[in-house]
């Protein structure tokens, strides 16, 4: 049985579209608030045992919005499927699914580092890549890619470590 | 007496067993393990509370090596960013290179003709070997076992000089394209590739006898680090990390690609998930990935002759020659180079790498500046399993243990 | 590539004795480099591949890779330098007693590289005072041996017991040798502070 049959059987086809993707994975989108429930539904119905990734997509260049993805492989089914949602770009935010795979926590925080897409209920939700006190969303498309002020908190640090450092 | 410090504890043995008037037991010591340390393979630090040599908590910090890759595939445009997957895990750098052609190949419909894809099978699993011996070498030498990095890496020095002679460069080969590959393997270079095959798998034997029977070996790994299906699947674990706890996955045989699916191998799994299991699992691994090169090189006899790039203009430059002499072909170059554009749309081709499911996430608008490029690195998710397989043991166990985890910090941090 | 003439006072103006003392003092340093590998990224591995057998700097003396800073004198930054491991590299050179060296391994480390992006350091030099630069990605182990050698020569060309019994040659180039070095504050290059900053025009 396909993923979108699987699917269907459980909860039906109202509350999300499948999509297209260009590599053959079968692809859903849905709404951010649906996700919590649909990403239960996954794990313990449809057997997706284990999450590839969380990453977002700016598009912001065509429309004010931010794709988040998600990817999730069954292996006793031997097939993945992809769960887009679309969130706003101004205020990026989508429930945690680090409760059901703890294995996304690393990209759900990267996504934040990246994006600044806020995941509710993901607490604490810390930088990964970027260094503590870093203000800016790197892979945002407004972002320029020399970046701003990379060297500031190595400045900072020269200043507080010797008394007659560079001001 | 000392002042109360709070902690902050990742998941792991809350500190109430603590007795705090034990002048031995009632201080945590917070050691910070690197970001410089012989040991973190790579910049990685680890922010550990001690009890004693007990590990009671333990937090990893990355990041320390994040380039910015994601943002300069959005920069650069996708054939230049091919210099930069070869830098992500730079112990396997020609298997980076493939999974990224191969996750462009999918969101263009490029067909790569099949003496590329043998191609590709035989120095993917040359950069397999390599990787493991790096494995194998650095965590031995963590471990104390310092002639074995000698011995791994007399090995991976013959398999630098078959990539030297064959891609003219020892490391960071970038030669993988869009359709195939860059130029073809020459009879020197299979000869020597046989040469090297042929003395392999006794010097795996060497390996095998210094090690494997070892019993301080095997008391340092052996119910060290051990995992259960179920938790390496909520933790994203994957390849020889997950296949050490039992579960027989790997993307070659249950998502073939490149023709993995007529290649005739098997696929090591572990019983117990510990760092001996994972051990064993990739010890296995470098004999069947000789199989598999040997299996490569003969079929390369049958496609002697034919092509190895694709003949789609739309990705591939034109011969060199003809763009020295005609116009159209000079501008035909010049277009592919500064703008060679995918159809819009979202892809992803994952890739068995060394240290589990390697995969590039890409995603076009159908211009040529990409719109996103998402490396889904398998160190990561191994690097997150450091605290569920470290919290309880002790300190000299965390070095077998971030050495059976297995990842490079260029694909970690990217 | 030239050869590397020494300069220096004429040897009339330095003493017999001093300059001798100089050539013995100089002679046991440069074979007794003791690296402290910085392996940071994919030149790391090649910096691993030349302290292994084919390779092999034990030859030159170099064979003590002490992964403690205190322990060593010459620094191989080898591999990319991002803001966020700056702290940690600056402050590993800052805990290396005199005499020290570094060398440059690759192109990340002597000038950013191929990553000219928001998070890597445009090279070493920005932070600390450099002594040989490789190019490469990764340079070959031969040409980091390569480096070893020149810097050999450029020891050979100091006057550690001349500036000890003389004082402080104004000539003198990497301040090593002295024994009250003041703190390297000089030698950033200007392009720190100078970065886009958040209400740059360029922005937008």
């Amino acid at each position: 049985m396909g993923v979108l049959e699987r699917i269907a059987a459980v909860r039906g086809t109202e509350g999300y579209t499948a999509v297209d993707a260009r590599d053959g994975t079968p692809c859903v989108r849905i709404e951010a608030s649906a996700l919590p429930a649909f990403a239960l539904m996954l794990r313990d119905e449809c057997g997706f045992e284990t999450n590839t990734f969380v990453t977002a997509i700016d598009r912001t260049e065509k429309r004010p919005v931010f794709d988040i993805c998600y990817q999730f492989l069954s292996l006793q089914h031997a097939d993945r499927v992809r769960v887009l949602i679309e969130v706003d770009a101004a205020d990026p935010r989508v429930p945690t699914i680090k409760d059901l795979w703890i294995g996304a926590s690393y990209s759900e925080r990267e996504c934040f580092d990246m994006f600044g897409v806020a995941f509710e209920g993901h607490d604490p939700l810390e930088r990964l890549l970027m260094p503590e006190g870093y203000e800016h969303h790197p892979l945002r498309k407004e972002f320029p890619h020399h970046g701003i002020e990379p060297d500031r908190l190595y400045r900072e640090w020269e200043r507080t470590r010797s008394a007659g450092g560079k001001a | 007496m000392t002042d109360a410090q709070t902690y902050e504890y990742t998941p792991g043995v809350p500190p109430d067993d603590i007795d705090h008037d034990d002048p031995l037991h009632g201080e945590m010591l917070e050691l910070h393990m690197g970001p410089q340390h012989p040991a973190t393979h790579g910049v990685l630090r680890l922010g550990i509370q001690l009890d004693g040599e007990t590990i009671r908590g333990c937090k990893p910090d990355v990041g320390y090596l994040h380039r910015g890759k994601e943002k300069s595939c959005e920069s650069l445009g996708w054939r230049k960013f091919f210099p930069h997957t070869d830098r992500l895990d730079y112990v396997q750098p020609l298997l980076n290179n493939c999974a990224y052609a191969m996750s462009l190949e999918k969101l263009g419909d490029i067909e790569v003709p099949e003496r590329g894809q043998t191609i590709r099978i035989l120095i993917m699993e040359l950069s397999r070997i390599a990787a493991h011996l790096i494995y194998l070498g650095t965590t031995a030498i963590d471990l104390g076992a310092v002639t074995m990095f000698f011995f791994t890496f007399t090995e991976r020095e013959k398999i630098y000089t078959l990539l030297d002679a064959y891609t003219g460069h020892r490391m960071n080969n970038t030669y993988i394209r869009v359709g195939g590959v860059y130029a073809d393997v020459d009879a020197s270079m299979i000869a020597m590739t046989r040469e090297f095959l042929a003395q392999f798998p006794s010097k795996i034997d060497e390996f095998e006898a210094l090690l494997t029977g070892n019993r301080i070996w095997y008391d340092r790994n052996h119910g060290v680090g051990a995992l259960t299906p179920e938790q390496a699947l909520a933790w994203s674990l994957s390849g020889p990390n997950l296949r050490g706890c039992g579960v027989d996955w790997d993307v070659r045989k249950n998502n073939p690609y490149c023709g993995y699916e007529s290649y005739d191998f098997e696929v090591p799994v572990g019983t117990k998930g510990d760092c001996y299991d994972r051990y064993l699992v990739r010890i296995e691994e470098m004999r069947q990935s000789v199989r598999l090169c040997e299996q490569a090189i003969d079929r390369m006899r049958d496609t002697k002759g034919s092509d190895f790039l694709t003949r789609d203009r739309r990705y591939v430059l034109p011969p060199k020659d003809k763009v020295n002499d005609s116009m159209e072909e000079l501008i035909h170059q010049f277009k592919v180079v500064t703008d060679m554009s995918l159809p819009k749309g979202e892809a992803y081709a994952p890739v068995e790498s060394s240290k589990g499911e390697l995969g590039f996430f890409v995603a076009s608008d159908g211009t040529s500046a990409p719109l996103r490029c998402h490396i889904r690195a398998p160190g990561l998710m191994n690097v997150q399993a450091i605290p569920l397989l470290a919290e309880g043991r002790l300190l000299s166990d965390m070095m077998a243990i971030i050495g059976s985890l297995d990842f490079v910090m260029g694909e970690v941090d990217r | 590539m030239g050869s590397l003439k020494p300069v220096g006072p004429a040897a009339q103006d330095a003493g017999f004795l001093a300059t001798k003392a100089d050539a013995l003092v100089n002679w046991g340093r440069k074979n007794s480099l003791w690296p402290m590998p910085l392996g940071l990224s994919c030149c790391g591995i090649e910096l691993m591949a030349m302290i292994g057998p084919k390779f092999d700097i034990s030859r030159f003396g170099a064979e003590a890779a002490r992964f403690s800073p205190r322990q060593c004198d010459l620094l191989i930054v080898a591999g990319t330098l991002t803001w966020k491991m700056a702290q940690a590299a600056r402050t590993i050179y800052d805990q290396m007693p005199d005499p020290k060296w570094v060398i440059a391994m690759g192109v990340c480390s002597s000038s950013g590289g191929m990553y000219d992006s928001y998070a890597v350091v445009q090279g070493i030099d920005m932070l600390m005072p450099v002594d040989v630069y490789v190019p490469g990605c990764p340079p070959r182990p031969d040409a980091v041996i390569d480096a070893i050698l020149k810097l050999q020569k450029k020891i050979e060309r100091e006057s550690p017991i001349r500036d000890l019994t003389q004082g402080r040659n104004e000539g003198d180039e990497s301040g090593t040798g002295v024994f009250d070095m003041p703190p390297n504050d000089a030698v950033a290059t200007s392009r720190i502070g100078t970065f886009l900053d958040a209400d740059s025009e360029e922005l937008a």
